[in-house]
């Protein structure tokens, strides 16, 4: 399901914004794992987005500039200043051949929600964010773009190896439980 | 070859962002390859897997009300734009200026015109009088012959001056009206020009902005004030200064 454009001509700020309110929450709280952290990351979103709604630009994607608030405002924050986005291994770089489905890989559908979340709060926060972004948001490529500030044959090579490394983590994860037992 | 060609297209399949003609023939091609149907679903549960287990957080009750409250209040102080406020900073006082400049006008226009009216009529009556072979009803250059003539035919009663060595002589009176309004018209004579004093009761006129000063009514010189309640004109072709000169008369026995 794709999330069609918005409409804000029409709208106050308040009727675009507030139905968004638990998604950015979500994403935020991922972003921070920190409650706290992530609501002051969720005020200071809307308190900006409020400042500057009058130079939203009518017509533009309204759910990816809110996104790209808070993510900002993330990266400048205490934490955000803490994460080192690689680019050089991303820039001109043609989208990773996924690896063959193996027997290995299957099994990913026996992981459990829990042992998801575990490793989702793993990744660095430039995979998670992209995967977040791309199957929690169902953002198109084009929005996560947006989003991001990045090309879009970035997030198509960034979720490859976004979604590499998951799948390495659940792996992981998976044989170690299974030798648990 | 055909799985090869395939396997990096295998995400863009399943995240929906493969060309509609593309889509097609990639479907045809895992209906016939069980490898790449495989691989496809894996990819598949992922997506998934992510969306479930990312759907983890909510924020509190507490949270979403403080949020929209903000909201709530700041676009309420806030509704007006800076422009929107500029520009009525600008707008309304200066309308308010427009409306007071108009008022003003619409008020100083009409009593001139009121002032105007007042003076013509005067004037017409002074011209008037002079003209007729009649000029007073009461001739006589002795004030106590003149005043008493006035008692019972007008609602008020007023002084008259003394005028031994002076250049001005009484001539006589009448009975006058003004706005209708009755009132004493007496008639001077200075230097072969004949001037007319009138006298109203003032609260009968009600027009306020007849005691401006000296007005040039049809070429006459006046000269109006109020005094112990009566309002004074002084009409007459002669000089401004014998104008005066007769008011002050006129003031100083009021």
């Amino acid at each position: 399901m794709r999330v069609s454009e918005d409409r804000p001509s029409a709208s106050s700020f308040e009727d675009l914004a507030m139905p968004l309110f638990d998604q950015l929450y979500n994403f935020a709280r991922w972003l921070t794992q920190d409650t706290a952290e992530a609501e002051d990351l969720v005020q200071e979103t809307y308190a900006k987005a409020l400042r500057g709604f009058g130079s939203f630009q009518q017509g533009t994607n309204f759910r990816a500039w809110m996104y790209r608030i808070l993510r900002n405002s993330f990266l400048s924050s205490r934490a955000g200043l803490k994460i080192v986005v690689p680019l050089d291994e991303e820039e001109n770089e043609n989208i990773l051949p996924a690896e063959n489905a193996t027997p290995e890989s299957i099994l990913i559908g026996d992981a459990n929600r829990e042992m998801v979340q575990q490793a989702l709060g793993e990744l660095p926060v430039h995979f998670r964010e992209i995967l977040l972004l791309c199957e929690v948001e169902e953002m198109s490529y084009q929005e996560i773009s947006a989003t991001l500030g990045i090309p879009a044959g970035t997030v198509m090579s960034r979720l490859s190896r976004a979604r590499k490394a998951l799948r390495s983590l659940l792996q992981q994860k998976l044989k170690g439980g299974r030798h648990g037992v | 070859m055909a799985c090869e060609q395939w396997r990096g297209k295998l995400d863009l399949y399943a995240d929906g962002e493969l060309a509609p003609a593309e889509e097609s023939v990639l479907r045809a091609h895992l209906n016939s390859c069980a490898a790449c149907a495989v691989d496809v679903l894996d990819r598949v549960q992922l997506k998934r897997s992510v969306h479930a287990a990312g759907k983890r957080y909510e924020p509190s009750a507490e949270f979403r009300a403080r949020i929209a409250n903000t909201i709530a209040k700041t676009t309420a102080t806030k509704a007006p734009s800076a422009n929107v406020w500029g520009w009525r900073i600008i707008f309304v006082p200066a309308v308010i200026m427009l409306i007071f400049a108009l008022a003003l006008n619409f008020y100083l226009g009409r009593e001139r015109a009121a002032r105007q009216r007042v003076y013509s009529e005067l004037a017409d009556l002074h011209v008037a009088t002079l003209a007729s072979a009649t000029p007073a009803d009461v001739i006589s250059s002795d004030k106590h012959t003149v005043k008493p003539w006035f008692q019972g035919k007008i609602p008020f009663t007023f002084n008259l001056p003394e005028m031994p060595g002076s250049a001005f002589t009484l001539i006589g009176g009448r009975v006058t009206y003004l706005e209708q309004t009755p009132g004493a018209h007496l008639i001077y004579l200075v230097r072969k020009h004949e001037i007319s004093v009138f006298i109203f009761p003032e609260r009968a006129l009600q027009m306020p902005s007849l005691a401006a000063g000296p007005v040039n009514a049809l070429s006459f010189n006046t000269e109006s004030w109020t005094q112990n309640g009566l309002r004074y004109f002084v009409v007459g072709d002669a000089s401004a200064d014998d104008i005066h000169a007769l008011s002050k008369l006129m003031r100083d026995a009021g």
